[in-house]
């Protein structure tokens, strides 16, 4: 194993590890309590500060170690948890969590909180590092009282040997590792092997012997092991070396408190593992490469049903029965091979407690983070891609959302103000809401720091949604003055950006004085997509369902031209730009009699209605990239296949109406103030 | 450019022979990957004249290229025997269509002459060598990187 996968392995190992600290962090905060949980937390600690120690993180060992000590206080219940000291404990879980992501990420970067929640936790440990040393210690040693009358009564019990055999023992066949597991079986047994005997090479006789070991024990007396050993008379001598009573190793006592200064006992106490859940590590591109593999059979099956369905076979027959089993076991077998790539939210959600706990801190402002829904699946890459967009919207909840401690009490609120994450299932895709009960959208101020930025025309009139969307506008901040923590106006169209490359998008709810809600809606997985099956040019192509407002097949009298080339819808009263979808895409359309609409709806563009020539179907398809084998194609964002094995295009709808803006075809809106 | 500079004198070097436009050709088998009927393509839109579209490869989307096209011979045109080549090359696969396919011809590499119209040494050019095969028939071996990758994309 190489240096890299060991690393690798270390730094998976500690993601866990800091999933179970968060997890047991947290359920101390709601109020449970108990050794095992503690110990839960001591052990993810110290076997990152272990773990850590053996790759030379030597930033990450000494806090792990300060760290360490005031939960084995905590253990050793010489320290009661308190607000103030599960306050420190879980933003020392945060500076971890971020010296371990230093030292993934090879940055030399000390966390900014480091050095205050050290001292914080020094405080804890006690001054001097000697008093943690000594005091569980003081507690210790009356335990180690009770061997003590038991050796009263049978003096010869327990006691340190040397255990010496001669060269017949080898040579009859023994076994030394043998012999001791038999003592073993009989009582407690420490063994250690002496070399000092062992001669250079060349004064060395193959056939002697020359091992020497010591055995100890608590329990055992000499009469025992000869007459355990009485196969062996003869072969070996045994002398006693001390005849004290060896104090039973504390590794064979987890339960009691551990000074945290003697790590070898603690590590034996994390060797049973802290999560009983069993994980596979597997390589993400094997799981891909069955994934496609499985989008083939669910294709191929599909070549299959269409081509027997040609046959005309009676309904009932065998092989259509045959075939359908076939078809339901295709798609059990894609719905499993697709959860496995799925991960629940939850490591996401405990990184994002750090996030808030982090910017409420450099804010001053008190915030309680609620998290729902933390067991919903996505899809692991949706998962990482996530948490850039996620950091963002949360800093920005606690900065701009929720008020100043003075101003909540100002508008009568709680102190405290909370910000909510959620996520969770909704009619195929999953949706994550961020919350904050905070002071809500100002939308006049909204609108006249656009209108001062020059990012909307003076006279525009927005209605309430356009005026919220605004945020997600490149170079829009409404933060008087940059923070370091959000207000550079970078953040909220990056993260549209992102989550719009995910397939997703971004809405926005708000009241004034109430707070904000912001729902970032996902496709389940990336690897495949709700379209609607259409036909244009004589081309069969495919617009993905989330872009999709509705469809319409609209009175002649409503479609109206505006100039040669641009017309114009009536829908409900307003005025939608047709886009011709063949014509944007390049192809030479024939006259198209009889066009159906599909309104879209578009960043660049707002709502837009693309004029196929008709609509097949609406299902799910897979997803196969274009730019491995072609290169990317303007206004195509990959390609499917479909139910007779010919390749559809998938329409990228935000490309389209660049496309056609720029062409001239399309829309231009410059006068509502958004434009392209 | 190619990988002919890897060769040395005495391997032996496989081509398979094709035609496009009325003309002969061969390319390196070792960028070949299998040869196929000509199966109906769904067009891209905005793509050079001579990328007809794509096929479906048994899952993989490839673009399939007319070769007659590429080298300015005109379009092929759409005969029972044409035939797609599906090549792979530099981690890219595509097929190219062409007239037809013949034979696959092993070729010593000091039998493959230099390509008398290069001048410089490197400058592009989607012919690397000349092979003469049998009655002195004159075979131009293809450089489909030079040829289909990278040619589309210079304009």
């Amino acid at each position: 194993m190489s240096m890299e996968s060991l690393l690798e392995t270390f730094f998976a190992e500690c993601e866990e590890l800091i999933e179970a600290l968060s997890d047991g962090l947290g359920r101390l905060a709601a109020g449970e309590s108990g050794d095992d949980l503690v110990n839960a937390i001591f052990r993810a600690v110290h076997s990152i500060k272990g773990a850590g120690g053996a790759f030379g993180f030597e930033d990450l060992v000494s806090f792990a170690h300060v760290y360490e000590t005031v939960l084995d206080r905590i253990r050793g219940c010489l320290l009661a948890i308190d607000a103030e000291v599960l306050r420190v404990i879980t933003r020392a879980a945060d500076v971890l969590a971020e010296l371990v992501e230093n030292a993934q990420n090879e940055g030399s970067g000390t966390p900014s909180a480091l050095a205050q929640v050290r001292s914080a936790l020094e405080g804890y440990a006690g001054v001097a590092p000697a008093a943690p040393l000594h005091e569980p210690s003081l507690d210790f040693a009356p335990m180690a009282f009770e061997p003590i009358s038991f050796d009263l009564d049978t003096p010869e019990s327990g006691g340190r040997w040397r255990f010496v055999p001669d060269a017949t023992f080898y040579r009859n066949g023994h076994e030394p590792l043998h012999i001791f597991s038999h003592l073993r079986a009989v009582g407690d047994l420490k063994v250690s092997c002496d070399f000092a005997e062992v001669p250079s090479l060349d004064g060395l006789d193959p056939d002697g012997s020359y091992l020497v070991w010591e055995i100890e024990s608590s329990d055992l007396t000499e009469d025992v092991i000869q007459q355990t050993l009485q196969f062996l008379a003869g072969l070996y001598e045994l002398s006693l070396v001390e005849d004290t009573v060896v104090i039973p190793d504390v590794e064979d006592q987890p339960s009691r408190p551990v000074s945290a200064d003697t790590p070898a006992p603690a590590k034996t106490a994390n060797a049973t593992p802290a999560s009983p859940r069993a994980t596979l590590r597997v390589d993400p591109e094997r799981v891909d490469r069955l994934i496609n593999t499985v989008g083939e059979l669910i294709i191929n099956q599909s070549v299959i049903g269409q081509k027997v369905g040609g046959l005309g076979l009676e309904q009932n027959s065998e092989l259509l029965s045959a075939l359908e089993d076939y078809r339901y076991l295709a798609r059990e077998i894609q719905e499993a091979v697709m959860s496995i790539r799925a991960q629940p939210v939850k490591p996401l959600f405990q990184r994002m407690a750090r996030v808030v706990r982090e910017a409420a801190e450099a804010t001053g402002k008190d915030v309680e983070f609620v998290v729902t829904g933390e067991g919903t699946e996505i899809d692991k890459t949706l998962v990482e891609r996530l948490a850039d967009p996620l950091t963002h919207m949360l800093r920005n909840s606690v900065d701009h959302g929720i008020e100043t401690v003075a101003g909540r009490a100002e508008s009568g609120k709680t102190p405290v103000g909370t910000v909510r994450l959620s996520a969770f299932h909704r009619s195929g895709h999953v949706v994550i809401e961020i919350s904050d009960d905070g002071k809500g959208l100002d939308r006049e101020k909204i609108l006249a720091s656009a209108i001062g930025k020059g990012l909307v025309p003076e006279d525009a009139r927005l209605s309430e949604q356009e005026i919220d969307n605004l945020l997600f506008m490149p170079g829009f901040s409404t933060a008087a003055e940059v923070t370091n923590l959000s207000g550079r106006g970078v953040g909220m169209d990056v993260v549209k950006t992102a989550i719009t490359s995910m397939g997703g998008r971004v809405t926005i709810a708000t009241e004034f004085g109430r707070g904000t809600t912001f729902s970032i809606i996902l496709p389940l997985t990336l690897a495949v997509l709700d379209g609607m099956v259409v036909s244009v040019a004589e081309q069969t192509m495919v617009l993905p369902i989330s872009g999709i407002v509705e469809t319409i097949r609209p009175a002649r009298k409503d479609v109206k031209s505006v100039g040669p080339q641009e017309d114009v819808i009536l829908v409900r009263g307003s005025f939608v730009p047709v886009v011709a979808l063949g014509k944007a895409l390049g192809f030479a359309s024939p006259h198209q009699s009889d066009p159906t609409y599909i309104l879209v709806e578009t960043e660049s563009s707002g709502i837009l209605a693309l004029s196929v020539d008709g609509i097949w179907d609406q299902r799910q398809v897979v997803i196969k990239s274009l730019e491995g084998n072609y290169g990317n194609i303007p206004g195509v964002s990959a390609a499917t296949i479909l139910g007779d094995g010919k390749i559809a295009l998938i329409v990228d709808i935000e490309a389209i109406a660049q496309l056609a803006a720029s062409t001239g075809s399309g829309p231009c809106l410059s006068e509502q103030g958004i434009v392209a | 450019m190619s990988n002919a500079t890897a060769w040395a004198d005495d391997d032996v070097v496989e081509f398979v022979s094709l035609t496009s436009g009325g003309q002969a050709f061969c390319v390196e088998i070792a960028h070949v990957r299998e040869i196929r009927r000509w199966s109906e393509v769904t067009s891209l839109p905005h793509a050079s004249p001579s990328v007809l579209g794509v096929i479906n490869l048994r899952g993989a989307v490839i673009p399939i290229v007319d070769l007659s096209l590429c080298l300015g011979l005109g379009p092929s045109p759409s005969h029972a025997r044409n035939v797609v080549i599906v090549a792979s090359v530099n981690s890219r696969i595509f097929g190219i269509l062409v007239g037809s396919v013949s034979e696959i011809l092993s070729i010593r590499r000091d039998e493959v002459r230099k390509n008398p119209t290069q001048m410089k040494e490197n400058e592009p050019n989607y012919i690397t060598g000349l092979l003469t095969v049998g009655d002195g028939e004159m075979l131009r071996i293809l450089d489909l990187t030079e040829l289909v990758i990278q040619g589309p994309e210079r304009g």
